[in-house]
């Protein structure tokens, strides 16, 4: 293991900010992060082992105690749900023998839940070792546990169990016509870089990944931001030091665009960073790429190498004495590192807890420096705009939403997949275009979105009315709101980061109150106490995590008042945990069954 | 004429850089707080601070005071949110005050009993949690961490070490120490460092001075949290 | 007599100390009786309660028979105080609910450290233990709380005249204890 370490250090020259990629290293050569390799990475990154194992029991795929050889995780988006992932993971615990949660004796496989791993137009997906697995049905699960058990190496799997589509159904505007390779710096640069900064604030671009704030006038911030913040302190010919990140972390249960554009437009993407990065003076950028997008890694680390050998990333960008590179980071199994500043911290190898606003992260971000952070889409609509002008962009969409919005739609309908639509389009039109018919409502930019009813279907996808930063998740009439709502309450509670209490508490009670009455244990008063819990969360978490966490229940409770009433017993109080079962111990060891070793939910006449 | 911002309609003066909570200090206007301690870089973490800024919830510890600023505080609406929010600290840990060493000199308790929390109002968590007591001079009970990083501030901002950290995700949080054992005792902590006196709540004392003041004696026996913090705090600015 | 109001108390995992704080009354206990007559309590013997305007509970909930008790309790009072920390937060008794009960009751009688005749008593009559000794507002719903290890008899007197007189019952700072 020493010498494993030490090559690993000296790769990523000592640098405490690689953490997470060693660390990926570690657990993927070990499967575990064992003590020692801790001990030996504090020495050589001259950290505090402390630091390291936050790091380690922070981030979903990282483990202190071994995993299997052979590490599935399924995926347990709502989206897998409904697509039999429950009977499926029965059926893999079984064929596998192992415990969903545990590792089997002789450590070859180990068995998980993960978050959405954005595959769910393509789903019950899931990972093995990293790897994204799709479309899991009873055939392939057979094929798996007969390739675990003969040990075959991960390499020698059969090609189609890690197929990826792409499903694009219905491109547009900037789908239909990707910019021709090089095509927007060199406009940048004929144009001038703060004309082109003025067409991108023309253009009206606001950020894709659902905030939406305007990307000019980021931009515009980041390169006025204070120069005192911008000069590297070490460096004796005080140049300023700015950075440009793209967000690629898209976690948000049913969002899976960044995936296909990373795969089929990421040329454009990278040159939309440059394009940034010409603009606000960055000479290192960064894609923050989800874990769950692994398999992207090395098609995309050729497609930079590509772009350097064309003279369009590295040094001297097409002769215009501009330097720009972009490295490209992975992240471990993190919803909350979707946020702009736990993202960064991400990228500084620490925990991803969001930070104390203001600073903002375009005059301090990275190491401190300003930097900015944008969505794939965002970069990739840029690259557009800097070729076709602001107002070939603004010409479309709304008046406070230009443009276009591309969708990851999934959930009941013919067509999953990936659609572009102007801003503005209602959602019916939506729902015609991908096949979806007796549909009940639908989950409009993920858990911390909105759930809309079929009574809404004439609203618009627009930032000043359905905003969203892609997530479509369509719901027939067969399908449950409570079970969906669960889903997502469970979902926040698990990638809460811990920092603040109202979510870090808030979002364990929340799931608590909620399986009570959803479990046939609340009582009149259980309702308003979970109304009264979601103000708590929403109004005084530290960010975007907590604050939308409790959508779910409040936007399903304000269309359904009647569903969460008739979970309700008409009595005045019942207890929220199983009181028969909690003598379930003392009755075995007393050996005892008759009617005094058991005790009724309620009283017998309660009020 | 020197900057002002407006806290529960009166005029207070602010200086630039100053965050809300040390306008407010200055002023001698409490706020209350748990995670946060003037001599440590502010955290944000324990939302006790919650003030409303022209309408919008901030931390009151991290929030930098500004010109125009319309300051609530001393708000029945948050009065009631931060007695939840005290109420989420105690069902999520183990606090059983008639049994602990800090019951009196408590902070979290004192703010509890500030904010007239008479209940836990919320379903107990009853986490299992460890104690580590091999250090000689110092006690860990992790059953009453909440989780403010005081003393990993302490131990990093004025001991000039890192023995203090917390790890962990979600509900799952907990604090570590800087050692391959894991234990307090194979750190570099000294009784003397500041890290092992700065703990608002009971998770981490020094031995052998259990009980030298009885119960009932003791500070928030008979002095408010308010009175308190404003008395030591206020000096710390000058 | 008519105009009495009817108290009744009990202890359930509980060690009879805020009983015994609330004897601690003292003289106050004959301004009281004045206006108020004992139901169940173990200051009356009486076993069962019968329709109340004030139930005391002292302790948590740690057994079926704890669960009983509270219920009938809760059905016969209409109003319904948690008294002390033990019925607020499970108190000292809870703090076996970090050793899983088989391993209390597997020290307690079959393996610790001089039983003899080791076995688990089973009776009909005796109530089996919970997994987890719960705060009584996790059982049923609770009106007021009395916080304390014990509240002081001053809290009883504050909180009983308060109602008495008519008032909501508050708490000034130097009353609330959780010690």
């Amino acid at each position: 293991m020493k010498p494993f370490i030490q090559d690993l250090a000296a790769q990523h020259g000592h640098q405490a900010t690689h953490l997470l990629a060693m660390l990926r290293a570690v657990q993927a050569r070990f499967h575990y992060i064992p003590e020692q390799a801790i001990g030996q990475l504090a020495g050589l990154l001259s950290i505090p082992r402390t630091q390291i194992i936050g790091v380690a029991e922070f981030y979903s795929f990282f483990h202190l105690q071994p995993r299997g050889q052979y590490e599935l995780l399924v995926s347990d988006s709502v989206t897998d749900h409904m697509l039999g992932k429950h009977q499926l993971m029965g059926y893999l615990a079984e064929k596998l023998k192992v415990t969903v949660g545990g590792v089997r004796g002789d450590g070859m496989v180990s068995l998980d839940n993960t978050s959405c791993t954005g595959l769910c137009d393509q789903g019950p997906a899931g990972l093995v070792n990293g790897r994204a697995l799709t479309r899991l049905d009873v055939t392939k699960i057979d094929l798996i546990a007969g390739l675990i058990d003969q040990q075959k190496p991960l390499e020698q799997w059969p090609a189609e169990l890690f197929q990826v589509a792409d499903n694009i159904y219905q491109p547009g505007l900037l789908l239909g016509q990707p910019i021709a390779y090089g095509s927007a710096l060199e406009a940048t640069f004929k144009r001038g870089l703060q004309e082109t900064l003025a067409e991108i604030t023309q253009s009206g671009l606001r950020g894709r990944g659902g905030a939406g704030y305007t990307t000019g006038w980021k931009w515009h911030l980041c390169y006025e931001g204070p120069e005192e913040d911008a000069f590297c302190d070490i460096d004796a010919q005080k140049k300023p030091q700015r950075y440009v990140i793209c967000n690629a972390d898209e976690g948000e249960p049913g969002t899976f665009k960044d995936r296909v554009l990373l795969n089929r437009y990421a040329d454009q993407v990278f040159e939309g960073m440059t394009v940034c990065a010409s603009i606000i003076g960055a000479e290192q950028g960064f894609l923050y790429l989800r874990g769950e997008y692994l398999f992207l890694y090395d098609k995309l680390q050729t497609v930079l190498q590509q772009r350097r050998d064309a003279g369009l990333l590295g040094t001297n960008i097409l002769g215009q004495g501009f330097d720009f590179d972009i490295e490209i980071c992975l992240g471990a199994g993190a919803y909350i590192c979707g946020e702009e500043s736990a993202l960064i911290e991400s990228l500084e190898g620490k925990m991803g807890i969001p930070r104390n606003r203001p600073p903002y992260p375009v005059t301090q971000g990275y190491l401190g420096k300003p930097t900015v952070v944008n969505n794939v889409e965002t970069f990739l609509a840029a690259a557009a705009i800097a070729v076709h002008g602001g107002g070939w962009f603004s010409g479309i969409g709304t008046e406070k939403s230009k443009g276009t919005k591309i969708l990851s739609i999934s959930g009941d309908c013919a067509r999953p997949g990936i659609y572009e639509y102007p801003f503005g389009t209602t959602i019916q039109t939506i729902l015609d275009g991908c096949g979806a018919d007796d549909v009940l409502g639908v989950q409009i930019g993920g858990p911390s979105g909105t759930f809309i009813s079929n009574q809404e279907f004439h609203r618009k996808l627009a930032f000043e009315d359905l905003a969203t930063g892609g997530s479509f998740i369509i719901f027939n009439n067969s399908r449950n709101i409570l079970d969906i709502v669960n889903n997502f309450t469970h979902f926040f509670a698990h990638e809460s980061c811990g920092f603040c209490t109202p979510c870090r508490v808030g979002t364990s009670l929340l799931k608590k109150q909620l399986d009570k009455i959803v479990e046939g244990h609340g009582s009149a008063g259980d309702v308003v106490a979970l109304e009264e819990l979601c103000r708590l969360v929403k109004n005084h978490s530290h960010c975007g995590l907590g604050q939308t966490a409790a959508n779910p229940i409040i936007t399903t409770l304000e269309r359904y008042p009647e569903l969460y009433q008739a979970q309700l017993k008409k009595i005045s109080y019942e207890p929220g945990f199983d009181l028969d079962a909690a003598l379930e111990t003392a009755r075995r060891m007393a050996n005892r069954n008759d009617a005094a070793a058991h005790l009724a939910q309620v009283g017998e006449d309660h009020e | 004429m020197s900057k002002t911002i407006t806290l529960d309609g009166k005029t207070i003066p602010f200086e630039d850089g100053q965050t809300i909570m040390q306008a407010a200090t200055a002023a001698g206007v409490y706020i209350p707080h748990l995670c946060h301690h003037p001599e440590f870089t502010p955290h944000g973490s324990c939302k006790l601070c919650t003030v409303k800024v022209n309408g919008r919830n901030c931390s009151a510890c991290t929030f930098p005071a500004a010109e125009g600023q319309d300051v609530l505080n001393n708000t029945q609406e948050l009065t009631d949110d931060r007695k939840k929010i005290t109420q989420m600290l105690f069902v999520e840990g183990n606090h059983f005050c008639p049994s602990c060493e800090k019951s009196g000199n408590c902070q979290l308790q004192a703010v509890a009993y500030h904010l007239n929390m008479l209940d836990d109002h919320f379903p107990l968590f009853y986490p299992h949690r460890e104690m580590d007591a091999s250090h000689p001079d110092v006690l860990i009970d992790h059953n009453r961490c909440i989780f403010c990083t005081l003393c990993v501030r302490a131990s990093r901002e004025h001991d000039g070490k890192d023995v203090f950290a917390i790890s962990g995700r979600g509900i799952n949080k907990h604090l570590i120490v800087n050692s391959e054992s894991g234990q307090l005792k194979d750190t570099d902590l000294d009784m003397h460092d500041k890290a092992a006196h700065i703990c608002p709540t009971g998770a981490i004392l020094i031995k052998r001075t259990g009980y030298q003041v009885p119960i009932g004696q003791r500070i928030y026996d008979h002095h408010e949290i308010d009175e308190v913090s404003l008395l030591t705090e206020q000096h710390h600015g000058e | 007599m008519a105009n009495k109001i009817r108290v009744a108390t009990t202890s359930l995992a509980g060690c009879f100390g805020c009983h015994m704080s609330f004897l601690d009354l003292d003289e106050r206990l004959v301004a009281l009786a004045e206006h108020v007559e004992f139901d169940r309590s173990p200051i009356t013997d009486i076993e069962h309660c019968s329709n109340c305007d004030i139930g005391l509970i002292e302790g948590g909930v740690c057994n079926s028979e704890n669960v009983h008790t509270l219920r009938e309790f809760r059905k016969n009072c209409k109003i319904l105080v948690a008294v002390g920390a033990c019925a607020i937060n499970g108190g000292l008794p809870a703090m076996r609910n970090f050793i899983p009960l088989e391993e209390c009751l597997s020290e307690a009688y079959l393996d610790g450290i001089g039983v003899e005749n080791p076995q688990i008593p089973s009776d009909i009559e005796l109530p089996l233990l919970l997994d987890k000794v719960r705060p009584i507002h996790e059982v049923v719903k609770i009106d007021y709380y009395l916080p304390g290890c014990p509240p002081s008899a001053d809290v009883f007197w504050k909180f009983l005249t308060d109602l008495l007189e008519g008032r909501e019952p508050e708490l000034d700072y130097e009353l609330v204890h959780f010690d």
